[in-house]
């Protein structure tokens, strides 16, 4: 699904990403957790194809093509999925404008005609009902108002309507509560097919009892310095991270 | 009658006492003849337009707006319908459905083209000319009551040179269930149509009026003046929508006074024109509320001038007001907004905002907001942005498989959208979306989808 090689990023000249290596195979689910500053969004952010990073070096190569030569939205409508740390208002875009138009382009992108009108509004309201959102969200201007689980929960609606291959998840369950959480984990789980791939970046095991990852991989200082199970996710809430980080040093 | 390329070598000067020349020949065409009053107030405004000419910049409320562009030429009113050609087709395209409809063809007021049937008969709507000789009484009481000639010369040139106009008048306690629509047309290269309206609505009445304003695709001059007067209690919606030719001129005054506890909403859609100006200034008495919203959207060489005045006379009136524009390529948007509020007006609650988007290097968006507060218990606020597209808003659209000019054309259509829903009547809301839409065609945003 994704092999991404000794990828070296900078930022304003600053090197921030120093030589990642990931394998990420079809229905596999990887965790990534590190401290504050150490890259994950900005893994995150090059991977989804915002401006602003300057690949210095390595490739990252997604279902046989390089990745990093696509336009943001050519990877978004191949199934690159990334669901904000910091989702972004925007006033006077209604969400459900959005995700027809997303739909849409993904659809066309494909070779396939336009949703059909009814179609959509079952499928949209299915998905609200997953994610126990209110269909009055549907009608709001994308993000606008609403709080920060609101948003996160409004990301994942968005995942479940347009079905990525890939889904990125930059630190979904910071910020929600517990109830929020579960609801939030259903609905990944309910993506969740051999075919379907999730990059989830967090700063809490808790979300991992509810998401089980095949593999976690611990992001300091721009490089992965350790990979493992599930069980590493337990070690690091116990440990921290400043042992690992020593011991890449 | 002149060619106009004989006009090239013209100085301003002459230019005007050109124009007092030809006021000459066409004086004796202009309605009110027989009304001494006019008569005085025409020749007065008349000697104040040859004394000043055309608003200078070095006038500071005409500091961004240079005129000097009308000043070259010289545009010529009709003097009745004839020889105006109208395609009934493309005037239909205009009209609202569910509406009253007064027409005007360059300057004049065309019964054919108007529907006027099954208005409450209680209820006054005719041509300016037709008012001054069935009503001159009612004329005389209100014109130039709201509308200050002395305040710069395109006043006194309108009230100079008017050939006719809207004449409203509703009575107390009245509530119009339809909308009343002046559609101000102009057919002719290098005319000028001068128009003066006046729209009253007494104690308690209810009215909403929409001023649209078109004409053929050629150079011409729009020098149109509104009056309105809200009576106590009363409740007045006026919209503008000035899509002039790309290569006219638009002068545009609205002067509202509003009586105690009177409400005014106000919408101004300015889309057209090669240079358009509009003022509107409010005069608000005790506890009554004005909303002025407005919406400007430049293209090319377009340089559109909004000017707002609200004047809070007494205590507890509540102002609100909010601007947009849209600037592209290399159209130049101003934005003037005065907000007064009188040593009497305590209690005043005024915000003001306008917000301009830069769509390109060359655009330009000019704003000065002004407060001139001599109360001390008032709550004010004011705040103005002129910025570009936001990156993130754009990269977190491309995130979500829009293309990156899809996505911009959204930005810009959502921001200017905002105002574009403020407008309740189904027709116009309508004819203004599509308005909107044709200045983002790039296949942006898909209407069926809204
Ligand atoms: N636009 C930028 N300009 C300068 N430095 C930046 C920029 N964006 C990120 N950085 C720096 O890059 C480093 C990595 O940031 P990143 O946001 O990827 O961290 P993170 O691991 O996601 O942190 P957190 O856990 O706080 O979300 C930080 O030191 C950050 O300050
Ligand atoms: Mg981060």
């Amino acid at each position: 699904m994704l092999s991404i090689k000794n990828l070296t990023v900078n930022v304003n000249d600053k090197q921030i990403l120093k030589g990642i290596n990931l394998e990420i195979k079809p229905g596999e689910i990887h965790a990534i957790m590190g401290p504050n500053g150490s890259g994950k969004s900005t893994l995150s952010h090059v991977l989804s194809g915002k401006g602003g990073y300057t690949v210095t070096g390595g490739s990252a190569t997604y279902q046989g093509k390089d990745l990093l030569e696509m336009a943001p939205e050519i990877r978004a409508r191949e199934g690159v999925f990334l669901a904000f740390q910091y989702p972004v208002e925007i006033p006077g875009v209604s969400n459900i404008y959005l995700l027809k138009a997303a739909l849409n382009s993904i659809r066309k992108h494909h070779g396939q005609p336009e949703v059909d009108a009814m179609d959509f509004l079952t499928l949209v309201k299915e998905k609200v009902r997953l994610l126990e959102m209110d269909e009055k969200f549907l009608y709001r201007a994308v993000n606008e108002g609403f709080s920060g689980g609101e948003k996160k929960r409004n990301e994942i609606l968005q995942m479940a309507i347009l079905e990525p291959k890939l889904c990125i998840m930059d630190e979904t369950d910071s910020g929600l509560d517990i109830d929020a959480l579960k609801i939030v984990s259903e609905g990944v789980n309910s993506l969740r097919s051999p075919e379907r791939s999730f990059v989830m970046v967090t700063h809490y095991q808790r979300l991992l009892d509810y998401i089980k990852p095949d593999f976690v991989h611990v992001l300091a200082n721009g490089q992965i310095v350790k990979s493992g199970g599930a069980e590493l996710a337990l070690e690091l809430e116990d440990k921290g991270y400043s042992w690992l980080e020593e011991e890449a040093a | 009658m002149n060619a106009p390329g004989s006009l090239a070598a013209y100085t301003p000067s002459m230019a005007i006492s050109r124009y007092a020349a030809e006021y000459q020949t066409i004086a004796p065409a202009l309605p009110g003849q027989n009304l001494p009053w006019l008569q005085a107030l025409r020749a007065e405004a008349l000697a104040q337009f040859s004394a000043q000419g055309f608003p200078s910049p070095r006038e500071e409320e005409w500091r961004y707006t240079n005129v000097s562009g009308i000043k070259k030429k010289l545009f010529l009113p009709s003097l009745d319908l004839a020889g105006s050609d109208v395609d009934a087709e493309w005037l239909k395209s205009y009209k609202l459905e569910d509406a009253w409809i007064l027409v005007l063809v360059n300057g004049h007021f065309s019964a054919e083209f108007s529907v006027l049937d099954g208005l409450p008969e209680a209820v006054t709507v005719m041509g300016m000319a037709d008012a001054l000789a069935k009503q001159p009484g009612t004329v005389e009481k209100y014109l130039g009551k709201a509308a200050d000639q002395a305040e710069h010369s395109f006043i006194a040139f309108n009230t100079a040179w008017f050939t006719d106009g809207l004449f409203v008048h509703v009575p107390a306690k009245l509530v119009l269930d339809k909308p009343i629509q002046l559609l101000h047309i102009v057919t002719g290269s290098d005319a000028m149509a001068t128009t003066r309206n006046i729209i009253i609505a007494d104690d308690m009445a209810e009215a909403k009026l929409i001023e649209t304003y078109v004409g053929k695709d050629s150079a011409y001059l729009t020098a149109a003046v509104t009056e309105v007067f809200v009576g106590l209690n009363a409740d007045v919606t006026l919209y503008k929508l000035q899509s002039e030719s790309e290569k006219a001129y638009h002068f545009g005054g609205s002067y509202i006074k509003q009586a105690r506890d009177a409400r005014f909403t106000h919408h101004n859609f300015a889309f057209g024109g090669l240079l358009a100006r509009s003022d509107i200034h409010v005069d608000l008495d005790h506890a009554s509320e004005c909303e002025l919203n407005g919406l400007y959207l430049g293209v090319k060489r377009q340089h559109i001038d909004n000017h707002t005045r609200i004047n809070h006379l007494k205590p507890y009136a509540v102002s609100r007001e909010l601007y947009k524009g849209v600037l592209d390529d290399r159209a130049r948007g101003v934005f003037q907004g005065r907000v007064i509020v009188a040593e009497d007006a305590q209690k005043t609650d005024s915000q003001m905002n306008n917000r301009n988007l830069l769509l390109s290097d060359d655009a330009e968006a000019d704003t000065k907001p002004q407060l001139e507060i001599y109360a001390d218990d008032v709550k004010c606020a004011h705040g103005v942005t002129v910025g570009q597209l936001d990156e993130k808003s754009i990269f977190y659209l491309q995130s979500r498989c829009v293309d990156e000019e899809t996505a911009r054309n959204m930005l810009t259509f959502a921001f200017a959208n905002e105002m574009v829903d403020k407008v309740k009547i189904k027709g116009l809301h309508d004819r203004v979306l599509e308005q909107v839409l044709v200045r983002f065609p790039q296949q942006g945003v898909n209407k069926e989808w809204l």
